[in-house]
This record gives structure tokens, C-alpha cells and sequence, in this order.
């Protein structure tokens, strides 16, 4: 471990480190509260009858949703909870996302998580030392096709 | 529903029709319920104090979210949202509560984009954006970008 750095060597083991599979089914009245939470109209994700005759076939979520996450559900929170006890600095912020949309994700939909550690740096910012963790998520479908992937960054300091 | 756009539409530079947001607090307690992150320094002022940004802010999943209704009213029910990305730079406060329904005046945010690129890929008709939210005095607070597909008007 470099004089001074952050990132402990609990935390650089956790490099590579992944979890999950966590399992969720994409409800439909999850996809309308989290439309509603959004203000979002669009009928696609709000009107189940107008969905279902649509190229969708049922009512659709927006990219991005992947179903209510109850705590043990939500994939990055053991992540988040390992960081913590191997060290990391106690201040956090979502520092960004990049989503991979692949296939569509709808009602009754069930899906299949994996996250995992991607890389932990440090750099100097305005917040003082600053470790930057990035976390790949892989999403699953019944169907067996990956439906979504994404890249998050979390800033500790 | 807005006519759908098409790939002929549109060049380099061309506008993404802006889509207007008034984050309150209100708000983002329905956020957190909806999207199952219940971090208190979304609404826990002494919390959000201690973690170095002075007051509860905005979700940054939740400016992300605006940016995805931004692409997808965008390109209709035809086109095809296939990534989005974006950093959560600036601090974003939300409006307080005047009434239970209606918030304080303030700030009203602006979700923004334009063409950067557009480019055939196989049988894909395939545009890249620049997409960022504005807070209230005009600053980008969360820039990020897009790549969508989107029908021909020839069918082809």
C-alpha cells in the first residue's frame, strides 16, 4: 500500500471481486410508480391496455428501471457494504452511470444480476483524496439474453 | 403523441427538443420509494451537511432518469434508446414545499441535447447526442450522451 493511499489492500482485493446472482421480477405496478416518480407520461410504461398492443406486447419499463430492488435485491448494496468494510472512506456520491440498453425490458419480466468490482483509483480532486470505484452490472432475462448492462461510479472521500 | 422523427430528420447539430423539470423535495421522497434508494442524504439535512454538500440533493439515478425521457420522447415509439450515459457534476437542491402539491418558486431545470453524429452500421440508422440537465441559471450540472437508432422514412 502506497504512503497515504486510500485504497487499502482489503479494498484492492475486492478488484475483480464479483456477486450476485440476484434474481427480480419486473412488476407492473413498479414500472408505473417509478414512471410516475420520474413524470413520465409516456403511455408505453403507464397504461398496461395501450402497452399490450404495442411492438412490446406488455407494459414496458424505462431503460434503466430493472424492478423494485427491496435492500437484498438492490445489486450494488453487498458491493457497497464489502468497500465499507474493507476500508473505504466514509463520505460517498453517485458519480455517474453508462447504460448498455439491449434488449427491452417489460412486465413480468424476470431478471438476473451479477455486479461486480470493475477498478478502484485514487486521485487528488477539490474533495481532497478521492477514491473512485467503477462497478459493472450484467441483467439477464428469462429469455437467457443479456438485457442490459451498465458501468457506475461510485466517489468516496 | 409528437409525429415520429426519422433518420432523414435530422443533421449534425440538430436540437433535442428540451424537456423542462422541477426537482422538490416532494419529489425526491417519491424517488426514493420508487427506485429503492434510500439514502438520507436525498433528505436528511444534518446528513447531508456531514457528507460535504451542504443540503439534501438531487438523486443523480433521478437527473439520469429525465435524461432517458428526454431520448425517448425524442425518438417515439420507433426509435431505439441504445445507450445513455452520464456524469453527476454539480449539485442539484430542490425546491421546497409551499403546499402539499405545489413547491416554492426557484429553479426550474432543463434536460438538453444535440446531434453530434449520425451514421448507418449495418441495417441501423444510428445517431449520436450530446445530453446534459441544466440547473436554473443555465449551468450544466449533469453532462452525458447518447446513441440511438431511428427509423428511415423509406422503410429501409
Amino acid at each position: 500500500m502506497a504512503e497515504g493511499s486510500l485504497i487499502t489492500d482489503e479494498l484492492r482485493k475486492l478488484i475483480g471481486v464479483s456477486s450476485g446472482p440476484i434474481v427480480s421480477k419486473v412488476e407492473e405496478g413498479a414500472i408505473q410508480r417509478y414512471a410516475e416518480a420520474v413524470g413520465d407520461p409516456n403511455p408505453l410504461y403507464n397504461d398496461p391496455d395501450f402497452a399490450s398492443k404495442s411492438k412490446y406486447g406488455r407494459l414496458l419499463a424505462p431503460p434503466g428501471f430493472t424492478g423494485w430492488p427491496i435492500k437484498a435485491g438492490r445489486p450494488t448494496e453487498r458491493l457497497f457494504e464489502s468497500l465499507a468494510k474493507a476500508g473505504a472512506p466514509p463520505r460517498g456520491l453517485d458519480g455517474g452511470i453508462e447504460f448498455e440498453f439491449i434488449e427491452p425490458v417489460g412486465a413480468g419480466d424476470v431478471l438476473t444480476a451479477t455486479t461486480k468490482i470493475a477498478n478502484i483509483i485514487e486521485r487528488e480532486t477539490r474533495l481532497g483524496k478521492t477514491m473512485f470505484t467503477t462497478v459493472e452490472a450484467t441483467f439477464v432475462n428469462q429469455k437467457g439474453n443479456v438485457a442490459l448492462k451498465s458501468r457506475s461510479t461510485l466517489i468516496q472521500f | 403523441m409528437a409525429k415520429q422523427i426519422c433518420y432523414e430528420d435530422i443533421e449534425v447539430g440538430t436540437e433535442i427538443t428540451p424537456l423542462a423539470k422541477i426537482a422538490t423535495t416532494r419529489m425526491l421522497v417519491q424517488w426514493a420509494g420508487a427506485s429503492g434508494d434510500f439514502n438520507p442524504l436525498h433528505y436528511d439535512d444534518d446528513f447531508a451537511k456531514a457528507m460535504a454538500v451542504g443540503a439534501p440533493i438531487v438523486h443523480g439515478a433521478l437527473k439520469r432518469a429525465w435524461l432517458v425521457q428526454l431520448m425517448t420522447d425524442w425518438i417515439g415509439e420507433q426509435g431505439e434508446l441504445k445507450r445513455l450515459s452520464c456524469q453527476y457534476r454539480g449539485m442539484d437542491y430542490p425546491r421546497r414545499m409551499k403546499t402539499r402539491e405545489e413547491p416554492h418558486d426557484g429553479e426550474t431545470w432543463w434536460c438538453k441535447g444535440k446531434v453530434t453524429k449520425k451514421y448507418e452500421e449495418g441495417s441501423e440508422h444510428l445517431v449520436e447526442c450530446e445530453i446534459w440537465v441544466e440547473n436554473g441559471k443555465g449551468e450544466g450540472t449533469t453532462p452525458g450522451s447518447a446513441l440511438v437508432a431511428l427509423p428511415t422514412r423509406s422503410g429501409k
